[in-house]
Protein backbone atom coordinates (compact mmCIF):
# COMPACT_ATOMS: atom_id res chain seq x y z
CA UNK A 1 0.00 0.00 0.00
CA UNK A 2 2.53 2.82 0.37
CA UNK A 3 4.88 3.10 -2.46
CA UNK A 4 8.77 3.91 -2.34
CA UNK A 5 8.76 6.71 -3.46
CA UNK A 6 6.83 9.74 -1.75
CA UNK A 7 6.31 11.50 -3.99
CA UNK A 8 3.66 9.62 -6.18
CA UNK A 9 0.54 10.64 -4.34
CA UNK A 10 1.52 14.57 -4.58
CA UNK A 11 2.31 14.28 -8.44
CA UNK A 12 -1.12 12.52 -8.55
CA UNK A 13 -2.64 15.30 -6.84
CA UNK A 14 -0.83 18.04 -8.01
CA UNK A 15 -3.41 19.23 -10.87
CA UNK A 16 -6.31 19.13 -8.54
CA UNK A 17 -4.60 21.16 -5.28
CA UNK A 18 -3.08 23.90 -8.27
CA UNK A 19 -6.32 24.05 -9.81
CA UNK A 20 -8.14 23.89 -6.42
CA UNK A 21 -5.80 26.49 -4.28
CA UNK A 22 -5.64 29.09 -8.17
CA UNK A 23 -9.61 28.88 -9.13
CA UNK A 24 -11.32 28.11 -5.71
CA UNK A 25 -8.71 29.13 -2.70
CA UNK A 26 -7.59 32.31 -3.35
CA UNK A 27 -10.80 33.50 -5.07
CA UNK A 28 -13.17 32.66 -2.26
CA UNK A 29 -10.54 34.07 0.30
CA UNK A 30 -9.93 37.35 -1.72
CA UNK A 31 -13.76 37.66 -2.29
CA UNK A 32 -14.31 37.97 1.39
CA UNK A 33 -11.32 40.17 1.79
CA UNK A 34 -12.94 42.22 -1.18
CA UNK A 35 -16.48 42.44 0.80
CA UNK A 36 -14.75 44.78 3.21
CA UNK A 37 -13.50 47.19 1.12
CA UNK A 38 -15.27 49.86 -0.17
CA UNK A 39 -14.46 48.87 -4.53
CA UNK A 40 -16.13 52.23 -6.04
CA UNK A 41 -13.25 54.04 -4.78
CA UNK A 42 -10.02 54.57 -6.34
CA UNK A 43 -8.03 52.78 -5.66
CA UNK A 44 -9.64 50.37 -3.28
CA UNK A 45 -10.53 51.76 0.41
CA UNK A 46 -10.65 49.54 3.27
CA UNK A 47 -14.01 49.65 5.21
CA UNK A 48 -15.17 47.38 7.47
CA UNK A 49 -19.10 47.82 7.27
CA UNK A 50 -19.60 49.78 3.54
CA UNK A 51 -21.29 46.58 2.37
CA UNK A 52 -22.03 44.82 5.32
CA UNK A 53 -23.98 47.22 7.07
CA UNK A 54 -25.00 48.38 3.52
CA UNK A 55 -27.18 44.75 3.22
CA UNK A 56 -29.13 45.61 6.16
CA UNK A 57 -30.37 48.37 4.93
CA UNK A 58 -30.94 48.22 1.09
CA UNK A 59 -34.43 47.85 0.66
CA UNK A 60 -33.82 46.28 -2.87
CA UNK A 61 -31.38 43.84 -1.37
CA UNK A 62 -34.06 42.63 1.13
CA UNK A 63 -36.55 42.59 -1.23
CA UNK A 64 -34.92 39.89 -3.33
CA UNK A 65 -33.90 37.74 -0.12
CA UNK A 66 -37.53 37.18 0.48
CA UNK A 67 -38.22 36.28 -2.96
CA UNK A 68 -35.72 33.62 -2.77
CA UNK A 69 -37.10 32.60 0.42
CA UNK A 70 -40.72 32.23 -0.81
CA UNK A 71 -39.69 30.36 -3.96
CA UNK A 72 -37.89 27.96 -1.50
CA UNK A 73 -40.56 27.63 1.06
CA UNK A 74 -43.23 26.87 -2.23
CA UNK A 75 -41.35 25.09 -4.28
CA UNK A 76 -38.71 22.84 -2.69
CA UNK A 77 -41.42 21.17 -0.08
CA UNK A 78 -44.07 20.35 -2.95
CA UNK A 79 -41.56 19.44 -5.50
CA UNK A 80 -39.68 16.85 -2.99
CA UNK A 81 -42.96 15.65 -2.08
CA UNK A 82 -43.73 14.80 -5.52
CA UNK A 83 -40.30 13.53 -5.89
CA UNK A 84 -40.58 10.65 -3.09
CA UNK A 85 -44.14 10.20 -4.61
CA UNK A 86 -43.07 9.37 -8.08
CA UNK A 87 -39.54 7.53 -6.60
CA UNK A 88 -42.15 5.12 -4.89
CA UNK A 89 -44.58 4.35 -7.79
CA UNK A 90 -41.41 3.89 -10.32
CA UNK A 91 -40.26 1.56 -7.62
CA UNK A 92 -43.35 -0.46 -7.43
CA UNK A 93 -44.13 -3.74 -8.77
CA UNK A 94 -47.79 -2.90 -9.79
CA UNK A 95 -46.62 -0.38 -12.53
CA UNK A 96 -45.90 -1.08 -15.92
CA UNK A 97 -43.94 0.43 -18.71
CA UNK A 98 -41.35 1.94 -16.09
CA UNK A 99 -39.31 2.38 -18.84
CA UNK A 100 -41.61 5.13 -20.40
CA UNK A 101 -42.23 7.02 -17.05
CA UNK A 102 -39.00 6.96 -16.46
CA UNK A 103 -37.79 8.33 -19.21
CA UNK A 104 -40.42 11.51 -19.08
CA UNK A 105 -39.90 12.27 -15.56
CA UNK A 106 -36.14 12.11 -15.77
CA UNK A 107 -35.48 13.32 -18.98
CA UNK A 108 -35.58 17.33 -18.27
CA UNK A 109 -32.40 16.39 -16.10
CA UNK A 110 -30.40 17.29 -19.61
CA UNK A 111 -32.26 20.13 -20.64
CA UNK A 112 -30.23 23.18 -20.38
CA UNK A 113 -31.83 25.50 -17.77
CA UNK A 114 -31.89 28.67 -20.44
CA UNK A 115 -33.49 26.08 -22.81
CA UNK A 116 -36.28 25.43 -20.53
CA UNK A 117 -36.76 28.54 -18.98
CA UNK A 118 -37.64 29.76 -22.65
CA UNK A 119 -39.91 27.24 -23.80
CA UNK A 120 -41.54 27.76 -19.97
CA UNK A 121 -41.73 31.19 -21.06
CA UNK A 122 -43.80 30.69 -24.25
CA UNK A 123 -45.86 28.10 -22.86
CA UNK A 124 -47.04 30.61 -19.84
CA UNK A 125 -47.58 33.45 -22.25
CA UNK A 126 -49.75 35.36 -20.39
CA UNK A 127 -51.90 36.09 -23.76
CA UNK A 128 -51.27 33.65 -26.28
CA UNK A 129 -49.63 31.14 -24.05
CA UNK A 130 -49.99 27.12 -24.47
CA UNK A 131 -51.48 26.77 -20.66
CA UNK A 132 -54.20 30.05 -20.44
CA UNK A 133 -55.66 28.49 -24.04
CA UNK A 134 -55.74 24.72 -22.33
CA UNK A 135 -57.49 26.94 -19.00
CA UNK A 136 -59.55 28.98 -21.58
CA UNK A 137 -60.63 25.82 -22.99
CA UNK A 138 -61.61 24.38 -19.82
CA UNK A 139 -63.48 27.67 -19.08
CA UNK A 140 -60.96 29.39 -16.46
CA UNK A 141 -60.10 32.61 -17.18
CA UNK A 142 -56.58 33.98 -18.45
CA UNK A 143 -53.95 33.45 -15.20
CA UNK A 144 -51.41 36.05 -15.01
CA UNK A 145 -48.68 34.09 -15.24
CA UNK A 146 -45.97 37.27 -15.64
CA UNK A 147 -48.27 40.22 -15.03
CA UNK A 148 -48.67 39.54 -11.02
CA UNK A 149 -46.09 38.60 -8.41
CA UNK A 150 -47.93 35.49 -7.55
CA UNK A 151 -48.16 34.12 -10.85
CA UNK A 152 -44.75 34.90 -11.78
CA UNK A 153 -43.99 33.15 -8.42
CA UNK A 154 -45.81 30.45 -9.10
CA UNK A 155 -44.80 30.20 -12.89
CA UNK A 156 -41.14 29.58 -11.66
CA UNK A 157 -42.07 27.65 -8.93
CA UNK A 158 -43.91 24.98 -11.41
CA UNK A 159 -40.80 25.19 -14.26
CA UNK A 160 -38.08 24.59 -11.46
CA UNK A 161 -40.77 21.43 -10.28
CA UNK A 162 -40.61 20.56 -13.85
CA UNK A 163 -36.57 20.55 -14.07
CA UNK A 164 -35.96 19.03 -10.42
CA UNK A 165 -38.23 16.43 -9.43
CA UNK A 166 -36.53 14.03 -11.54
CA UNK A 167 -33.43 14.58 -10.42
CA UNK A 168 -34.46 14.31 -7.14
CA UNK A 169 -36.30 11.22 -8.00
CA UNK A 170 -33.70 9.33 -8.96
CA UNK A 171 -31.79 9.99 -5.60
CA UNK A 172 -34.57 8.57 -3.92
CA UNK A 173 -35.60 5.99 -6.36
CA UNK A 174 -31.97 4.84 -5.31
CA UNK A 175 -32.20 5.36 -1.47
CA UNK A 176 -35.66 3.07 -1.70
CA UNK A 177 -33.33 0.24 -3.48
CA UNK A 178 -31.26 0.22 -0.63
CA UNK A 179 -33.94 -0.18 2.07
CA UNK A 180 -33.61 -4.03 2.37
CA UNK A 181 -36.23 -5.93 1.25
CA UNK A 182 -37.17 -8.36 4.34
CA UNK A 183 -38.51 -5.49 6.45
CA UNK A 184 -40.77 -5.21 3.87
CA UNK A 185 -41.94 -9.20 3.61
CA UNK A 186 -41.34 -9.51 7.23
CA UNK A 187 -44.38 -6.84 7.88
CA UNK A 188 -46.69 -8.20 5.35
CA UNK A 189 -46.33 -11.37 7.44
CA UNK A 190 -47.44 -8.75 10.05
CA UNK A 191 -50.39 -8.07 7.70
CA UNK A 192 -49.27 -4.44 7.19
CA UNK A 193 -50.81 -2.16 4.24
CA UNK A 194 -48.95 -0.42 1.61
CA UNK A 195 -49.39 2.70 3.00
CA UNK A 196 -48.65 1.07 6.57
CA UNK A 197 -45.36 0.39 5.24
CA UNK A 198 -44.85 3.35 3.27
CA UNK A 199 -45.56 5.53 6.47
CA UNK A 200 -43.25 2.90 9.27
CA UNK A 201 -40.78 1.70 6.92
CA UNK A 202 -40.22 3.40 3.70
CA UNK A 203 -40.28 6.98 4.92
CA UNK A 204 -37.82 6.71 7.96
CA UNK A 205 -35.29 4.63 5.96
CA UNK A 206 -35.76 7.61 3.05
CA UNK A 207 -34.98 10.55 5.99
CA UNK A 208 -31.54 10.63 5.53
CA UNK A 209 -31.99 10.99 1.49
CA UNK A 210 -34.98 13.23 1.78
CA UNK A 211 -32.66 15.22 3.96
CA UNK A 212 -29.68 15.32 1.11
CA UNK A 213 -32.38 16.08 -1.66
CA UNK A 214 -33.72 18.98 0.71
CA UNK A 215 -29.90 20.38 1.60
CA UNK A 216 -29.57 20.10 -2.34
CA UNK A 217 -32.06 22.02 -3.35
CA UNK A 218 -31.89 24.13 -0.89
CA UNK A 219 -28.62 25.47 -2.09
CA UNK A 220 -29.61 25.22 -5.92
CA UNK A 221 -32.76 27.59 -5.03
CA UNK A 222 -30.45 30.03 -2.96
CA UNK A 223 -28.42 30.60 -6.30
CA UNK A 224 -31.31 30.82 -8.69
CA UNK A 225 -30.13 32.61 -11.43
CA UNK A 226 -30.87 31.78 -14.75
CA UNK A 227 -34.55 31.08 -14.75
CA UNK A 228 -35.80 33.97 -13.17
CA UNK A 229 -33.78 36.09 -15.64
CA UNK A 230 -34.89 34.23 -18.70
CA UNK A 231 -38.48 33.71 -17.60
CA UNK A 232 -39.93 36.50 -15.82
CA UNK A 233 -36.69 39.11 -15.87
CA UNK A 234 -37.15 39.06 -12.45
CA UNK A 235 -40.53 40.93 -12.70
CA UNK A 236 -43.52 42.16 -12.70
CA UNK A 237 -41.59 44.88 -10.56
CA UNK A 238 -38.89 42.78 -8.64
CA UNK A 239 -40.80 40.39 -7.45
CA UNK A 240 -38.80 37.23 -9.17
CA UNK A 241 -35.51 39.23 -8.62
CA UNK A 242 -33.29 36.49 -6.40
CA UNK A 243 -30.66 37.30 -4.30
CA UNK A 244 -28.10 36.09 -7.36
CA UNK A 245 -29.49 38.06 -9.95
CA UNK A 246 -29.41 40.97 -7.23
CA UNK A 247 -25.51 40.26 -7.02
CA UNK A 248 -25.14 39.40 -10.41
CA UNK A 249 -26.30 43.54 -10.93
CA UNK A 250 -24.78 44.91 -8.46
CA UNK A 251 -20.87 43.25 -8.90
CA UNK A 252 -20.97 42.86 -12.86
CA UNK A 253 -23.77 45.74 -14.15
CA UNK A 254 -22.74 48.26 -11.29
CA UNK A 255 -19.09 46.67 -10.89
CA UNK A 256 -19.49 47.02 -7.50
CA UNK A 257 -17.08 43.90 -6.81
CA UNK A 258 -16.96 44.26 -3.13
CA UNK A 259 -20.93 45.28 -2.59
CA UNK A 260 -21.87 41.91 -4.91
CA UNK A 261 -19.07 39.92 -2.82
CA UNK A 262 -20.99 40.60 0.89
CA UNK A 263 -23.75 39.59 -1.21
CA UNK A 264 -22.34 36.38 -2.27
CA UNK A 265 -20.94 35.80 1.12
CA UNK A 266 -24.45 36.07 2.58
CA UNK A 267 -25.56 33.71 0.37
CA UNK A 268 -22.85 31.02 1.81
CA UNK A 269 -23.98 31.81 5.39
CA UNK A 270 -27.58 31.83 4.65
CA UNK A 271 -27.32 27.94 2.54
CA UNK A 272 -24.88 26.77 5.81
CA UNK A 273 -26.75 27.81 8.14
CA UNK A 274 -30.23 26.61 6.41
CA UNK A 275 -28.58 23.41 5.90
CA UNK A 276 -27.25 23.01 9.65
CA UNK A 277 -31.12 23.19 10.30
CA UNK A 278 -32.51 21.43 8.12
CA UNK A 279 -29.77 18.57 9.70
CA UNK A 280 -31.04 19.54 13.29
CA UNK A 281 -34.91 19.15 12.60
CA UNK A 282 -34.63 16.38 10.35
CA UNK A 283 -31.51 15.01 12.58
CA UNK A 284 -30.15 11.94 11.78
CA UNK A 285 -27.08 9.74 12.67
CA UNK A 286 -26.61 8.02 9.34
CA UNK A 287 -24.46 9.00 6.68
CA UNK A 288 -26.15 9.64 3.57
CA UNK B 1 -42.40 -11.66 -1.48
CA UNK B 2 -44.52 -11.07 -4.99
CA UNK B 3 -46.55 -14.15 -4.27
CA UNK B 4 -46.77 -13.13 -0.90
CA UNK B 5 -48.72 -9.42 -2.18
CA UNK B 6 -50.78 -11.51 -4.19
CA UNK B 7 -51.66 -13.65 -1.65
CA UNK B 8 -52.24 -10.92 1.33
CA UNK B 9 -54.16 -8.17 -0.87
CA UNK B 10 -56.01 -9.82 -4.13
CA UNK B 11 -58.51 -7.11 -4.78
CA UNK B 12 -56.91 -4.36 -3.51
CA UNK B 13 -54.03 -4.78 -5.95
CA UNK B 14 -56.00 -4.31 -9.46
CA UNK B 15 -57.42 -1.02 -7.64
CA UNK B 16 -53.86 -0.08 -6.77
CA UNK B 17 -52.63 -1.21 -10.54
CA UNK B 18 -54.98 0.95 -12.42
CA UNK B 19 -55.00 3.83 -9.97
CA UNK B 20 -51.29 3.81 -10.25
CA UNK B 21 -50.85 3.12 -13.74
CA UNK B 22 -53.30 5.81 -14.70
CA UNK B 23 -51.61 8.62 -12.33
CA UNK B 24 -48.07 7.81 -14.14
CA UNK B 25 -49.58 8.10 -17.50
CA UNK B 26 -51.19 11.31 -16.56
CA UNK B 27 -47.80 12.21 -15.23
CA UNK B 28 -45.38 10.99 -17.80
CA UNK B 29 -48.11 12.99 -20.12
CA UNK B 30 -47.61 16.47 -18.19
CA UNK B 31 -44.16 16.04 -17.92
CA UNK B 32 -43.20 15.94 -21.62
CA UNK B 33 -45.74 17.88 -23.02
CA UNK B 34 -42.88 21.06 -22.89
CA UNK B 35 -40.31 19.26 -24.98
CA UNK B 36 -43.39 18.38 -27.23
CA UNK B 37 -44.71 21.69 -27.48
CA UNK B 38 -41.22 22.71 -28.44
CA UNK B 39 -40.94 21.21 -31.29
CA UNK B 40 -44.16 22.09 -32.59
CA UNK B 41 -43.90 25.80 -31.51
CA UNK B 42 -40.15 25.43 -33.73
CA UNK B 43 -42.27 24.26 -36.99
CA UNK B 44 -44.83 27.42 -37.19
CA UNK B 45 -44.67 31.25 -38.01
CA UNK B 46 -45.12 33.84 -34.98
CA UNK B 47 -48.72 34.30 -36.74
CA UNK B 48 -49.81 30.44 -35.84
CA UNK B 49 -48.59 31.54 -32.70
CA UNK B 50 -50.22 34.66 -31.33
CA UNK B 51 -53.42 33.31 -33.20
CA UNK B 52 -55.02 32.48 -29.71
CA UNK B 53 -55.65 29.16 -30.66
CA UNK B 54 -54.35 26.02 -29.58
CA UNK B 55 -51.55 24.00 -31.38
CA UNK B 56 -51.43 20.26 -31.52
CA UNK B 57 -49.59 19.65 -35.11
CA UNK B 58 -46.39 20.44 -36.40
CA UNK B 59 -46.61 23.20 -38.92
CA UNK B 60 -43.68 23.52 -41.83
CA UNK B 61 -42.40 26.50 -41.14
CA UNK B 62 -39.13 24.69 -39.16
CA UNK B 63 -36.78 25.59 -42.15
CA UNK B 64 -37.84 28.91 -42.48
CA UNK B 65 -37.47 28.85 -38.62
CA UNK B 66 -34.10 27.55 -39.13
CA UNK B 67 -33.05 30.13 -41.57
CA UNK B 68 -34.65 33.16 -39.51
CA UNK B 69 -33.07 31.95 -36.49
CA UNK B 70 -29.14 32.27 -38.03
CA UNK B 71 -29.47 35.50 -40.19
CA UNK B 72 -30.75 36.89 -36.67
CA UNK B 73 -27.58 34.99 -34.69
CA UNK B 74 -25.51 32.41 -35.49
CA UNK B 75 -26.78 29.16 -33.58
CA UNK B 76 -24.94 26.43 -35.35
CA UNK B 77 -21.47 28.43 -34.13
CA UNK B 78 -23.53 28.67 -30.74
CA UNK B 79 -23.86 24.99 -30.64
CA UNK B 80 -19.99 24.43 -31.85
CA UNK B 81 -18.38 26.61 -29.11
CA UNK B 82 -20.81 24.75 -26.60
CA UNK B 83 -19.45 21.56 -27.72
CA UNK B 84 -15.77 22.61 -27.65
CA UNK B 85 -16.52 24.04 -24.23
CA UNK B 86 -17.86 21.61 -22.38
CA UNK B 87 -15.80 18.88 -24.32
CA UNK B 88 -12.78 20.52 -23.36
CA UNK B 89 -14.60 21.37 -19.42
CA UNK B 90 -15.13 17.52 -19.25
CA UNK B 91 -11.84 16.17 -20.39
CA UNK B 92 -9.73 18.08 -18.37
CA UNK B 93 -12.18 17.40 -15.38
CA UNK B 94 -11.84 13.99 -15.59
CA UNK B 95 -7.86 14.02 -16.11
CA UNK B 96 -7.83 16.00 -12.96
CA UNK B 97 -10.13 14.30 -10.82
CA UNK B 98 -9.59 10.58 -11.56
CA UNK B 99 -6.18 11.38 -10.75
CA UNK B 100 -6.94 13.15 -7.60
CA UNK B 101 -9.32 10.31 -6.29
CA UNK B 102 -6.84 7.84 -7.22
CA UNK B 103 -4.34 9.59 -5.01
CA UNK B 104 -7.14 9.88 -2.18
CA UNK B 105 -8.26 6.06 -3.01
CA UNK B 106 -5.06 4.10 -2.79
CA UNK B 107 -2.14 6.00 -0.99
CA UNK B 108 -1.84 6.83 2.18
CA UNK B 109 0.36 10.18 2.59
CA UNK B 110 0.85 13.14 4.95
CA UNK B 111 -2.10 15.97 3.95
CA UNK B 112 -4.31 13.09 2.69
CA UNK B 113 -6.84 13.60 5.25
CA UNK B 114 -6.99 17.46 5.69
CA UNK B 115 -7.25 17.06 2.10
CA UNK B 116 -10.75 14.98 1.43
CA UNK B 117 -12.15 16.75 4.72
CA UNK B 118 -11.67 20.18 2.62
CA UNK B 119 -13.47 18.68 -0.67
CA UNK B 120 -16.26 17.50 1.53
CA UNK B 121 -16.20 21.28 2.89
CA UNK B 122 -15.78 22.64 -0.53
CA UNK B 123 -19.19 20.37 -1.80
CA UNK B 124 -21.18 22.34 1.16
CA UNK B 125 -20.50 25.88 -0.22
CA UNK B 126 -22.58 27.80 -3.67
CA UNK B 127 -20.17 28.27 -6.07
CA UNK B 128 -22.03 32.08 -6.28
CA UNK B 129 -19.47 32.51 -3.43
CA UNK B 130 -16.22 32.32 -6.28
CA UNK B 131 -17.80 33.95 -9.16
CA UNK B 132 -16.78 37.83 -8.69
CA UNK B 133 -13.14 36.76 -7.40
CA UNK B 134 -12.90 34.19 -10.70
CA UNK B 135 -14.08 37.13 -12.30
CA UNK B 136 -11.46 39.56 -11.47
CA UNK B 137 -9.24 36.90 -11.35
CA UNK B 138 -9.59 35.19 -14.30
CA UNK B 139 -10.62 38.03 -16.77
CA UNK B 140 -9.54 41.22 -15.15
CA UNK B 141 -5.63 40.11 -13.76
CA UNK B 142 -5.23 37.18 -16.45
CA UNK B 143 -6.79 38.87 -19.56
CA UNK B 144 -9.13 35.86 -20.43
CA UNK B 145 -11.62 37.83 -20.93
CA UNK B 146 -13.53 36.19 -24.42
CA UNK B 147 -11.64 32.74 -24.47
CA UNK B 148 -12.23 28.96 -24.25
CA UNK B 149 -9.44 29.02 -21.89
CA UNK B 150 -10.97 31.27 -19.32
CA UNK B 151 -14.56 29.47 -19.57
CA UNK B 152 -13.23 26.39 -19.06
CA UNK B 153 -10.38 26.70 -16.28
CA UNK B 154 -12.79 26.46 -13.45
CA UNK B 155 -14.27 23.12 -14.51
CA UNK B 156 -10.90 21.91 -14.12
CA UNK B 157 -11.39 22.28 -10.16
CA UNK B 158 -14.39 19.93 -9.36
CA UNK B 159 -14.60 18.65 -5.81
CA UNK B 160 -17.82 16.50 -6.66
CA UNK B 161 -15.57 14.81 -9.66
CA UNK B 162 -12.34 14.23 -6.81
CA UNK B 163 -15.26 12.44 -4.57
CA UNK B 164 -16.69 10.35 -6.94
CA UNK B 165 -13.58 9.28 -8.52
CA UNK B 166 -12.17 8.07 -4.93
CA UNK B 167 -15.31 6.57 -3.86
CA UNK B 168 -14.87 4.30 -7.40
CA UNK B 169 -11.17 4.09 -6.56
CA UNK B 170 -12.00 2.67 -3.30
CA UNK B 171 -14.19 -0.38 -4.42
CA UNK B 172 -11.36 -1.76 -6.40
CA UNK B 173 -9.92 -4.90 -4.74
CA UNK B 174 -6.41 -3.32 -3.74
CA UNK B 175 -4.78 -6.56 -4.54
CA UNK B 176 -4.80 -6.26 -8.06
CA UNK B 177 -2.79 -3.06 -7.97
CA UNK B 178 -0.77 -4.35 -5.41
CA UNK B 179 0.52 -7.06 -7.47
CA UNK B 180 1.24 -4.78 -10.09
CA UNK B 181 3.50 -2.83 -7.85
CA UNK B 182 5.20 -5.89 -7.15
CA UNK B 183 5.60 -6.58 -10.38
CA UNK B 184 7.37 -3.25 -11.07
CA UNK B 185 5.21 -1.27 -12.30
CA UNK B 186 5.32 2.05 -12.17
CA UNK B 187 2.37 3.77 -10.24
CA UNK B 188 1.44 5.84 -12.99
CA UNK B 189 0.96 2.57 -15.23
CA UNK B 190 -0.58 1.21 -12.38
CA UNK B 191 -2.97 3.95 -12.53
CA UNK B 192 -3.15 4.37 -16.61
CA UNK B 193 -3.39 0.25 -17.59
CA UNK B 194 -4.86 -1.26 -14.67
CA UNK B 195 -7.10 1.10 -12.45
CA UNK B 196 -8.81 3.35 -15.00
CA UNK B 197 -9.79 0.50 -17.39
CA UNK B 198 -11.59 -1.27 -14.67
CA UNK B 199 -12.94 1.75 -13.94
CA UNK B 200 -14.42 2.92 -16.82
CA UNK B 201 -18.38 2.54 -16.53
CA UNK B 202 -18.09 5.09 -13.68
CA UNK B 203 -15.94 7.57 -15.49
CA UNK B 204 -18.51 7.25 -18.29
CA UNK B 205 -21.47 8.11 -15.35
CA UNK B 206 -18.84 11.54 -14.23
CA UNK B 207 -17.95 12.46 -18.04
CA UNK B 208 -21.86 12.88 -18.85
CA UNK B 209 -22.55 14.32 -15.86
CA UNK B 210 -19.87 16.76 -16.08
CA UNK B 211 -20.80 17.19 -20.01
CA UNK B 212 -24.15 18.48 -18.75
CA UNK B 213 -22.77 20.54 -16.30
CA UNK B 214 -20.56 22.34 -18.54
CA UNK B 215 -23.45 22.49 -21.46
CA UNK B 216 -25.78 23.57 -18.73
CA UNK B 217 -23.78 26.27 -16.95
CA UNK B 218 -24.96 30.06 -17.78
CA UNK B 219 -23.70 32.64 -15.42
CA UNK B 220 -19.88 32.14 -15.80
CA UNK B 221 -19.84 31.99 -19.96
CA UNK B 222 -22.09 35.11 -19.94
CA UNK B 223 -19.35 37.12 -17.87
CA UNK B 224 -16.65 35.55 -20.00
CA UNK B 225 -17.38 35.04 -23.49
CA UNK B 226 -18.25 38.38 -24.65
CA UNK B 227 -18.95 37.90 -28.43
CA UNK B 228 -21.83 36.78 -30.65
CA UNK B 229 -18.75 34.23 -32.38
CA UNK B 230 -17.84 32.89 -28.91
CA UNK B 231 -20.94 32.55 -26.95
CA UNK B 232 -21.92 29.31 -26.36
CA UNK B 233 -25.80 28.00 -26.85
CA UNK B 234 -27.28 28.99 -23.52
CA UNK B 235 -25.91 32.85 -23.43
CA UNK B 236 -27.62 33.08 -27.30
CA UNK B 237 -30.42 31.83 -26.82
CA UNK B 238 -30.49 34.43 -23.65
CA UNK B 239 -29.86 36.96 -26.16
CA UNK B 240 -32.19 36.02 -28.16
CA UNK B 241 -34.57 36.37 -25.63
CA UNK B 242 -33.38 39.44 -24.05
CA UNK B 243 -33.36 41.47 -27.55
CA UNK B 244 -37.11 41.04 -28.21
CA UNK B 245 -37.09 41.34 -32.07
CA UNK B 246 -36.95 37.80 -32.63
CA UNK B 247 -39.75 35.70 -33.47
CA UNK B 248 -40.66 33.10 -31.36
CA UNK B 249 -40.83 30.20 -33.75
CA UNK B 250 -36.97 30.98 -34.42
CA UNK B 251 -36.30 31.07 -31.20
CA UNK B 252 -37.81 27.37 -30.20
CA UNK B 253 -35.70 26.03 -33.21
CA UNK B 254 -32.62 27.37 -31.67
CA UNK B 255 -34.35 25.46 -28.04
CA UNK B 256 -34.82 22.19 -30.02
CA UNK B 257 -31.40 22.46 -31.71
CA UNK B 258 -29.86 22.43 -28.41
CA UNK B 259 -32.12 20.16 -26.71
CA UNK B 260 -33.38 17.21 -28.57
CA UNK B 261 -29.47 15.74 -28.97
CA UNK B 262 -29.24 15.70 -25.10
CA UNK B 263 -32.68 13.90 -24.82
CA UNK B 264 -31.58 11.38 -27.27
CA UNK B 265 -28.39 10.84 -25.55
CA UNK B 266 -30.31 10.29 -22.67
CA UNK B 267 -32.85 7.68 -24.36
CA UNK B 268 -29.41 5.32 -24.59
CA UNK B 269 -27.11 6.39 -21.88
CA UNK B 270 -30.13 6.76 -19.10
CA UNK B 271 -28.56 4.04 -16.80
CA UNK B 272 -25.24 5.63 -16.50
CA UNK B 273 -26.87 8.86 -16.22
CA UNK B 274 -29.05 7.74 -13.46
CA UNK B 275 -26.63 5.95 -11.70
CA UNK B 276 -23.91 8.50 -12.09
CA UNK B 277 -26.41 11.12 -10.47
CA UNK B 278 -27.45 8.43 -7.40
CA UNK B 279 -23.73 7.58 -6.67
CA UNK B 280 -22.63 11.24 -6.78
CA UNK B 281 -25.30 11.92 -4.30
CA UNK B 282 -25.37 9.00 -2.18
CA UNK B 283 -22.24 6.98 -2.01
Amino acid sequence: MSPKNRITPYAFIAPYLIAFGCLWLIPIIYSFSMSFFNTRARPWKFDMLHNWGRLFEDALFLATLKNTFLIILVQVPFMLALAVIFAVFLNSKLLFLKGIYRFAIFAPIVVADAAYAVIFRLLFNDDFGFVNQLLNAVGIADIAWTGSSAGAIALISISLTWRWTGYNAVIILAGLQSIPKDIYEASELDGASRFTQFLYITLPNLKPVILLCLVLSTFGTLQLFTEPTLLTEGGPGVSTTTVAMYMYQQGFKSFNFGYGSAIAYFIVFIGLGLSLIQFKLLGSKSDA
Amino acid sequence: MRSATKRLFPKADRWAKISLNFFMLIVAIVWLTPLWMMTIYASHDDQMIFSGSIIAHHGGQFLENFAELQSKQDFVRAIINSVIVASAGTFFGLVVSSLAGYALARFKFAGAKAIFAMIIFILAVPGIAIVIPEYVILVRYMGLSNTYFGVVLPYLANALGVFFMRQTFLALPQEIMEAAYLDGASELRIFAKIALPLVRPAMASLAIILFIACWNDYLWPLLVLTTEARQTAPIALGRLVGLNTVAWGPMMVGVTLMTIPFVTLFLLLQRQIVSGIANGAIK
